[in-house]
């Protein structure tokens, strides 16, 4: 376990958990920005200016084949 | 302006100190809210970058998300070795004190029934590529195509290997994934991972988390060792310990697949 402790952590794995898990408070004592859908979107928008300045990999043909998740 | 309150984990209360070293987003101290048997951990953030429209406009920076996620996890990493923190989704933030408070008193019946769920648990990650086999080189140069007939017919060829690589690599991981969700008190799966983003190689085909007790993890991650060379073309990758970051929604952890 403290192996894979030490290694550090891709950006990756940290944003799937950080942005698509977590307790999300919806009280209206928030401000809101925890907002599922909003963070969701602003994703997006990180992920595809990422894709502008590095050139896409090849699109495989698996990507279809991928297991869905909901 | 008043500063505004980050929340990170809302835990029961805990005896143990934290390292007197560790620090919140923008390297403000941690403080602790306690209310009605829960305690939330939470640091000072400045409005003008955690209001909502300066937030909102960070986070199509991807280096500040950077800096404020690996922040928030080296928080909740902190309070793993304390306690069994519930994290927050990245970014909750309250006006005040008496938000915080407001918040704990509303949503603790959930609170404690998310923090008994994963109480003594954590969250491993495991992921699936399948990597295509590129052809060498120099068999590939001694392939070169004679006529236009040959060219379709290893261009043929090599779309059947990729489809059974596919197909190879779809069953492997909907076993994998059987197989641990029955090792586990829950799974879930996340979409498959942007190769853009985490610049890995090869196809993304299985990216799914498991909340696994502690004392099960052992058993957990030499399982999913196991499946490592087993099957050419397919890499398994393992990250973990997390806290149940991926377990934090009422619905997600019933065990059930969330498909």
């Amino acid at each position: 376990m403290t192996v894979i402790e030490r290694r550090e952590i891709a950006l990756v794995d940290l944003l799937d958990r950080l942005l698509a898990g977590g307790v999300v408070i919806t009280g209206d004592v928030t401000l809101r920005i925890a907002d599922v859908d909003l963070v969701r979107i602003d994703l997006n928008a990180l992920i595809s200016s990422v894709n502008e300045q590095v050139p896409s990999p090849f699109d495989l043909p698996g990507a279809a084949g991928a297991i869905e998740a909901r | 302006m008043n500063q505004l309150r980050y929340v990170y984990a809302v835990c029961r209360p805990f005896e143990a100190a934290l390292q007197a070293d560790l620090v919140g987003v923008g390297g403000a101290p941690l403080k602790q809210l306690a209310h009605g048997g829960l305690v939330a951990v939470l640091s000072h953030v400045p409005p003008e970058d955690f209001g909502y429209e300066p937030f909102k406009a960070h986070l199509e920076d991807l280096d500040w998300v950077s800096e404020t996620a690996r922040a928030h996890q080296s928080v909740i990493a902190a309070l793993t070795t304390v306690t069994c923190p519930l994290p927050l989704r990245l970014g909750t933030v309250f006006r005040d004190d008496s938000g915080v408070r407001t918040m704990l008193e509303d949503e603790g019946e959930q609170l404690r029934a998310l923090l008994a769920r994963i109480d003594g648990r954590v969250e491993w990650g495991v992921k699936v590529y399948a990597e295509p086999v590129e052809p060498a080189g120099a068999a590939a140069a001694a392939d070169r195509p004679a006529s236009g007939r040959d060219y379709l017919r290893m261009r043929r060829t090599r779309r059947q290997d990729a489809d059974r690589l596919w197909a190879r690599a779809e069953s492997f991981a909907q076993q994998l994934h059987t197989d641990l969700a029955a090792r586990s008190a829950a799974s879930r799966l996340h979409p498959p991972q942007n190769p853009a983003l985490s610049r890995a190689e090869g196809q993304n085909v299985l990216n799914a988390a498991y909340l696994v007790g502690r004392s099960d993890s052992e058993e957990f991650v030499e399982c999913v060792e196991r499946t490592k060379d087993q099957e050419p073309g397919l890499r398994v990758e393992l990250t973990g310990p997390w806290a149940a970051y991926s377990f934090s929604d009422p619905d997600s952890g019933t065990g059930e697949e969330a498909r």
